[in-house]
């Protein structure tokens, strides 16, 4: 959906730059198309804004109005000319520089990413390098320019706004912060809430292991499927002592579980999602659950009822979001009334009366000036050798949704998409001596999988790419669990495997 | 026959295309598009147009299951929330409130993901929240 806004604007004369180690769909309609190997992008970004400063392409005017930092930023990018760039990520330096030219001299010009950007180790360092680029040329806080993050899952956005981070109470408030932790324990009428930070998915996974996290509580999340190295991931939920899932399906987390509580699908309740463009909107109750199950709110109600906890008597979500909007300054505005328009309503939106914020950082940063926060590319933690000689890319596709739970059990999208597969390219192919073989081996040194084969030019030589949606040939028992140190993401878009014909 | 339009929003991916929901007689019998979304602009993608299958499968579950010898065997919600309440506070007790850990939902709502943070922090007193937004 969002690339039927990107077409609209092509038809509307907009210049389309795809930089991807794939050949996705839109590189065939795309101005410019490079193909940068896996987990370099640091590289390419640091020599794209090489050449707009040694052209004199940068936005002189904004970076001295509302920057601070550049003479940093152009120490370090000044050691990444094209021609080194190609040394390490495989782009022609002639296509970097044209790359350059036109995303400097198309105002306004927008950053669009996924997880393509983020699930590195070097995530946090990729962002910032995105976000350096869209300061040097002046595009933030204008309409039709910024760094776009998409995000893959319906409410993502909302799972972190509402406070489902360890680091964060709902609105990015910060737990370590003595006055924040006060402000949730008044209103909550609580004492002694942890000012700790608390563990990410993949550490209290990992932490159930050494038995420091000894229960996992579950709300419609599958960690079977979707964590990296699953083989280790099982083994850490195998020794926990308490597992409970909520989900609507028996999932592949929900078959380990002690106790597993029926919740309502979507169709089945009330609330609100928030989608990528921060866009606050109304989820409807169309039909009955099935069965006894029960909507995730009330199951959560009914569990604090029976640890005999207080404040958690409400009535229906929109009681719930009266709750919210008092603690949560970005969502202070929000009512389900407000949330009858169409269109939702997009945070900040501070006051009943704020129309919302389609657009971040008009005029000022929120701390003020941008700071440019200069990166060195580092390689990945896992690269190709002698044993792995190939590097495993994963990602999705558009007929299935993230572990498969929902689509995989509608029977058009199964059609259309039925099976695991590895994308190769055609000289690879012929290097493995697949001879037309239909099936292979992905090996890597956490696991190993069979899946059918595509091969395919719209691939670089050198590396496959496997979409982590199928449990019969799930491309997590593959990746690398190695983390980006500030974030905690995983590397899925780069690890080492061998491929061979069975 | 009792028909209405549910106007709600698509489960699939962030980008949040408003579905209007066709349901006639308690059961879905369609999704449509709505054109006046800034969003969607009346088109969905293949999993929007069929984002209604999945809810009524044979797999779905209907009544909690607690894990015996044996297996699964179910349970009434009385009894399987009263075990769960119990395990979580003999486990707080003995070997305190992060030895628990939650994971909250990138496919549930605002609201259900703020009551289980909610329960994490006020209730168990963790900050052991987190859910797949890395994933």
């Amino acid at each position: 959906m969002v690339a039927s806004h990107v077409l609209t604007g092509k038809e509307r004369g907009a210049k389309i730059i795809v930089i991807d180690p794939r050949e996705i769909q839109m590189s065939r309609l795309a101005d410019i198309y490079l193909r940068p190997w896996p987990g370099t992008d640091v590289a390419w970004l640091n020599g794209i804004m090489n050449v707009i400063i040694n052209e004199g392409l940068a936005d002189t005017a904004f970076v001295e109005e509302r920057t601070e930092g550049f003479d940093e930023l152009r120490q370090v990018v000044m050691e990444y000319p094209p021609e080194k760039v190609e040394q390490i990520a495989g782009i022609p330096a002639d296509g970097l520089r044209a790359a350059a030219r036109m995303y400097a001299q198309t105002k306004p010009a927008a950053i669009l990413y996924a997880m393509g950007i983020t699930q590195h180790t070097t995530g946090t360092d990729n962002v910032k390098t995105c976000a350096n680029l869209a300061m040097l040329t002046g595009n933030v806080g204008v309409p039709g320019s910024g760094v776009n993050p998409l995000r893959g899952q319906n409410n993502v956005q909302g799972a972190c706004d509402l406070g489902g981070l360890p680091n964060v109470y709902p609105g990015y408030q910060v737990v370590t912060i003595p006055d924040v932790k006060a402000k949730y324990e008044a209103a909550w009428g609580v004492e002694g809430m942890s000012g700790k930070l608390g563990l990410t998915v993949t550490e209290m996974i990992e932490a159930a292991d050494k038995g420091d996290v000894r229960a996992i509580y579950v709300m419609g999340e599958n960690p079977m499927l979707s964590d990296p190295d699953l083989n280790h991931a099982r083994h850490c939920l195998e020794a926990l002592d308490f597992l409970v899932v909520q989900d609507i399906f028996m999932t592949e987390t929900a078959a380990l579980a002690d106790v597993v509580l029926p919740g309502a699908s979507y169709l089945e309740k009330d609330g609100t999602f928030t989608n990528t463009d921060r866009r606050i909107q109304r989820v409807r109750k169309a039909v009955e659950a099935p069965g006894q199950a029960k909507a995730d709110w009330e199951i959560i109600c009914d569990l604090a009822r029976a640890m005999g906890a207080p404040g958690f008597e409400f009535a229906s979500p929109a009681a719930v979001m009266e709750e919210v909007v008092v603690t949560t300054p970005i969502y202070g505005g929000v009512s389900y009334d407000r949330l009858e328009a169409v269109e939702g309503l997009q945070w900040p939106v501070p006051t009943a009366d704020h129309p919302g914020t389609p657009y971040l950082h008009k005029g000022k940063f929120s701390r003020g000036v941008g700071k440019f926060n200069p990166v060195q590319y580092q390689a990945a933690a896992e690269l190709p050798d002698e044993e792995y000689p190939l590097i495993l890319t994963t990602g999705r596709m558009m007929f299935h949704f993230h572990t498969g739970t929902m689509t995989r059990r509608t029977e058009k999208l199964e059609q259309e998409a039925p099976e695991p597969y590895v994308e190769i390219h055609p000289d690879d192919a012929q290097r493995i001596g697949l001879n037309g073989g239909k099936r292979v081996r992905v090996s890597s040194r956490r696991g190993a999988i069979e899946v059918a084969v595509r091969v395919t030019s719209t691939i670089r030589p050198g590396v496959v790419f496997i979409p982590f949606h199928y449990v019969e040939g799930p491309a997590n028992a593959l990746t690398h669990a190695a983390l980006d140190p500030i974030a905690g993401i995983p590397e899925f878009k780069v690890c080492a495997v061998r491929v061979e014909p069975v | 026959m009792d028909y209405k339009n549910v106007r709600t929003t698509c489960i699939y991916c962030g980008c949040g295309c408003t579905l209007n929901v066709q349901v006639a007689d308690g059961e879905v019998v369609g999704i449509l598009p709505c054109p006046e979304h800034p969003i969607s602009r009346g088109s969905l993608c293949i999993k929007g147009w069929n984002a209604a299958e999945f809810a009524t499968h044979p797999d779905r579950l209907r009544v909690p299951l607690i894990r015996r010898e044996g297996g699964f065997e179910e349970a009434s919600w009385e009894e399987a929330l009263a075990l769960v309440a119990e395990r979580l506070g003999a486990i707080r007790d003995d070997s305190g409130p992060d030895s628990i850990g939650f994971f909250t939902s990138a496919k549930c709502t605002n609201e259900e993901n703020y009551l289980l943070q909610k329960l994490a922090r006020a209730v168990i007193k963790t900050n052991n929240v987190d859910h797949c937004a890395r994933l």
